[in-house]
């Protein structure tokens, strides 16, 4: 029977030089950006006085949402006793810390006193959903660090259920507390629901096993590694299942957005009037970022690793437009200010409010994707997170 | 023989001696109904609930009084894009989707005795005072907007470039989130807050503020004794400023 082994990244692929090389300049591009609009200030952003929340917080809310779903397979693996995912669990368990990392890095920076960190760290008002945020989000990179460290050392094996156990319970509070950062805003239409919590845990499993798709199966490439058909297909079906959830999610809350009157204004918006929200809705998220990916998932025609991850960028690139929708167009859309009258203001109350990112944000985004995705390189690079399979010698009875 | 050089300081005393009648005698501006003169050193109290009753039916479409005397009285210089600008107090005009009936009332914070923006923050920046004023520390403020999402009335502003001309009392920081103080620094000495003086002096005396938990006091009176509501009674934010025919 073939042995699995980790080991680190052999030679240097010239893929993996260029594209360490491409992450460098997009983070020093983002980098620059974020001093950009630290030290002009966030009149260079699209952001304003109505929407507050903009492209970065797409990104940063992407990033964390997914790191916290790339820890499926470690999950599976360990507090579920699949074996057969083992080979992979470490690189799940990376993707967990560095795609954090990369969402916490755009979060700080789109601060407007980032230089204020300290103070968000010494400061806390326990009433407040983005403190206990601060505590799930540093506490899960603790959990997560000593889940692989147990994973890594084999004296400490007989551990790694139970800080797998930690872990999945981590990681389920904190998507909890991501999506409560939104359930709890009680004055806006498209927010306001608990539905949001168990919308951001299933938005996180079929995020975040996309993105360990397209990682897992670039680096294994490159490792030579190949990842077991059956192990694959079990994988495909569970991403389908994932992004089904969220469909399913989505759909009951705008339904129950539609059955209640006072909704109806914020439903027809996002879905039907609303500009650009509608199409990024439709097209982006149901068709482009659900629908079709679920078929080629299911699909065993589609079963090749270049199919997979092209199936899996499409589940990204949905899920982005589905936050940009949820994020921004729920701001977009005014607030009801005075109940039983409709405001008809010189200024721009009662209207929608027009948000154009601009490209000091993008590059901020994308700079922290970048950042997650170089620490993952590197680290894989250092320690051995890369399965490799050994074939045991004959005659031999390792197993 | 009456000296040249003293015409001037006559004309100020005058000047001076007829505003403080005016200001007296106006509705609104109770001077009466606040505090006897306190130590600045006195921390507020709970025995206090500072709110502002505003009188749709004496408020005035056109009139910017309020929002004037606000950005004079905190250097509330306009950024050149609207979207951008300080808004501590704004005027909006309504339509009753019942009868289409029009009206103007100005909208600040609404200083919630349940305040949303004081339960989200994360490190304690926004929060209320004992005597109901909801204010912003900017020195522990980080700029995370989230007060701004949980606001019901777009009552904050968030500071998106460099400010200058500050005032000592007000101070402002780019990249900090602001609102409506009440005037505090004019209100721990005795004083009205600056809307409420210019709307006075304007004659429209549509805000009248004071102390609610002062059954004495103007406010107190007609909230108990005239029909009055907040803007978003679903939310049960006990808000601080009360509205007249609306």
């Amino acid at each position: 029977m073939d042995k699995i082994r980790f080991q680190v990244l052999a030679g240097t692929h010239t893929g993996y030089r260029l594209l360490l090389w491409l992450l460098i300049i997009l983070i020093g591009i983002g980098l620059i950006a974020a001093h950009h609009m630290e030290s002009q200030g966030h009149w260079v952003t699209g952001m304003d006085n109505r929407v507050v929340w903009g492209l970065p917080h797409v990104f940063a809310i992407f990033l964390i949402l997914s790191a916290s779903g790339a820890l499926n397979t470690a999950s599976i693996s360990s507090v579920f006793g699949r074996s057969d995912y083992q080979p992979l669990a470490r690189l799940s368990g990376l993707l967990a810390v560095t795609l954090l990392t990369g969402g916490l890095a755009v979060l700080v920076l789109d601060l407007g006193r980032p230089d204020r960190l300290v103070v968000a760290m010494t400061y806390y008002n326990f009433s407040s959903v983005f403190a206990w945020n601060v505590f799930l989000y540093t506490g899960f990179m603790l959990v997560v660090l000593i889940y692989l460290w147990v994973m890594m050392t084999p004296q400490m094996r007989g551990y790694v259920r139970s800080v797998g156990v930690v872990a999945l319970i981590w990681r389920l509070i904190l998507t909890s507390g991501t999506g409560a950062i939104f359930g709890f805003l009680v004055a806006r239409d498209a927010y306001d629901t608990a539905i949001m919590v168990p919308l951001f845990i299933l938005m996180s499993l079929s995020l975040g096993m996309a993105v360990f798709w397209v990682s897992t199966l670039t680096m294994c490439r490159w490792n030579g590694y190949r990842v077991a058909p059956e192990l694959s297909e079990k994988l495909r079906r569970l991403s389908a299942v994932f992004v089904l959830g969220v469909l399913f999610l989505m759909a009951l809350h705008h339904l129950t957005n539609i059955y209640m009157a006072h909704h109806q204004g914020i439903e027809r918006f996002l879905l039907v009037d609303g500009g650009v929200y509608p199409w990024l809705f439709w097209l982006g998220f149901v068709l482009c970022g659900s629908i079709v990916p679920v078929w080629w998932f299911l699909d065993r025609r589609f079963c090749t690793p270049a199919w997979t991850v092209t199936t899996a960028l499409m589940v990204i690139v949905g899920g982005l437009c589905h936050l940009y929708v949820t994020i921004i167009g729920g701001q977009a859309y005014p607030l009801r200010l005075v109940s039983g009258y409709r405001v008809d203001s010189g200024l721009y109350d009662g209207e929608i409010t027009h948000y154009l990112p601009t490209l000091p944000e993008l590059a901020l985004g994308i700079g922290g994707v970048s950042l997650a995705l170089l620490i993952t390189m590197l680290a894989v690079r250092i320690l051995p997170f890369l399965p490799t399979v050994t074939r045991p010698l004959p005659g031999s009875n390792q197993g | 023989m009456t000296d040249p050089a003293n015409k001037p300081r006559r004309r100020f005393l005058g000047r001076t001696g007829a505003s403080t009648a005016l200001l007296a005698l106006v509705p609104g501006v109770k001077l009466v109904d606040l505090a006897l003169a306190k130590d600045e050193d006195e921390p507020a109290s709970v025995k206090t609930r500072w709110g502002l009753l505003v009188d749709a039916n004496r408020c005035v479409t056109d009139c910017q009084a309020c929002v004037s005397a606000c950005e004079d009285e905190h250097a509330l210089a306009k950024t050149g894009t609207a979207r951008l600008d300080p808004q501590w107090i704004r005027k909006v005009e309504l339509v009753d989707e019942s009868n289409d009936r029009s009206l103007s009332i100005p909208l600040m914070c609404q200083h919630c005795e349940d305040a949303p923006c004081v339960d989200v923050c994360p490190t304690g920046a926004s929060f209320k005072r004992a005597d109901g004023m909801v204010l912003v520390d900017k020195h522990t403020c980080i700029g995370c907007r989230y007060c701004m999402m949980a606001c019901p009335f777009n009552a904050r502003s968030f500071v998106h470039g460099e400010v200058t001309g500050q005032k000592s009392y007000s101070p402002r920081g780019k990249g900090t989130v602001e609102s409506c103080t009440l005037c505090v620094h004019r209100v721990d000495q005795d004083r009205a807050p600056a809307c409420v003086e210019s709307c006075a002096v304007d004659g429209h005396g549509a805000l009248t503020f004071g102390d609610l938990n002062d059954s004495e006091s103007t406010v107190s009176k007609t909230v108990r004794s005239q029909p009055h509501r907040e803007l978003r009674p679903d939310l049960a934010l006990n808000t601080g400023v009360r509205y007249r025919g609306v």
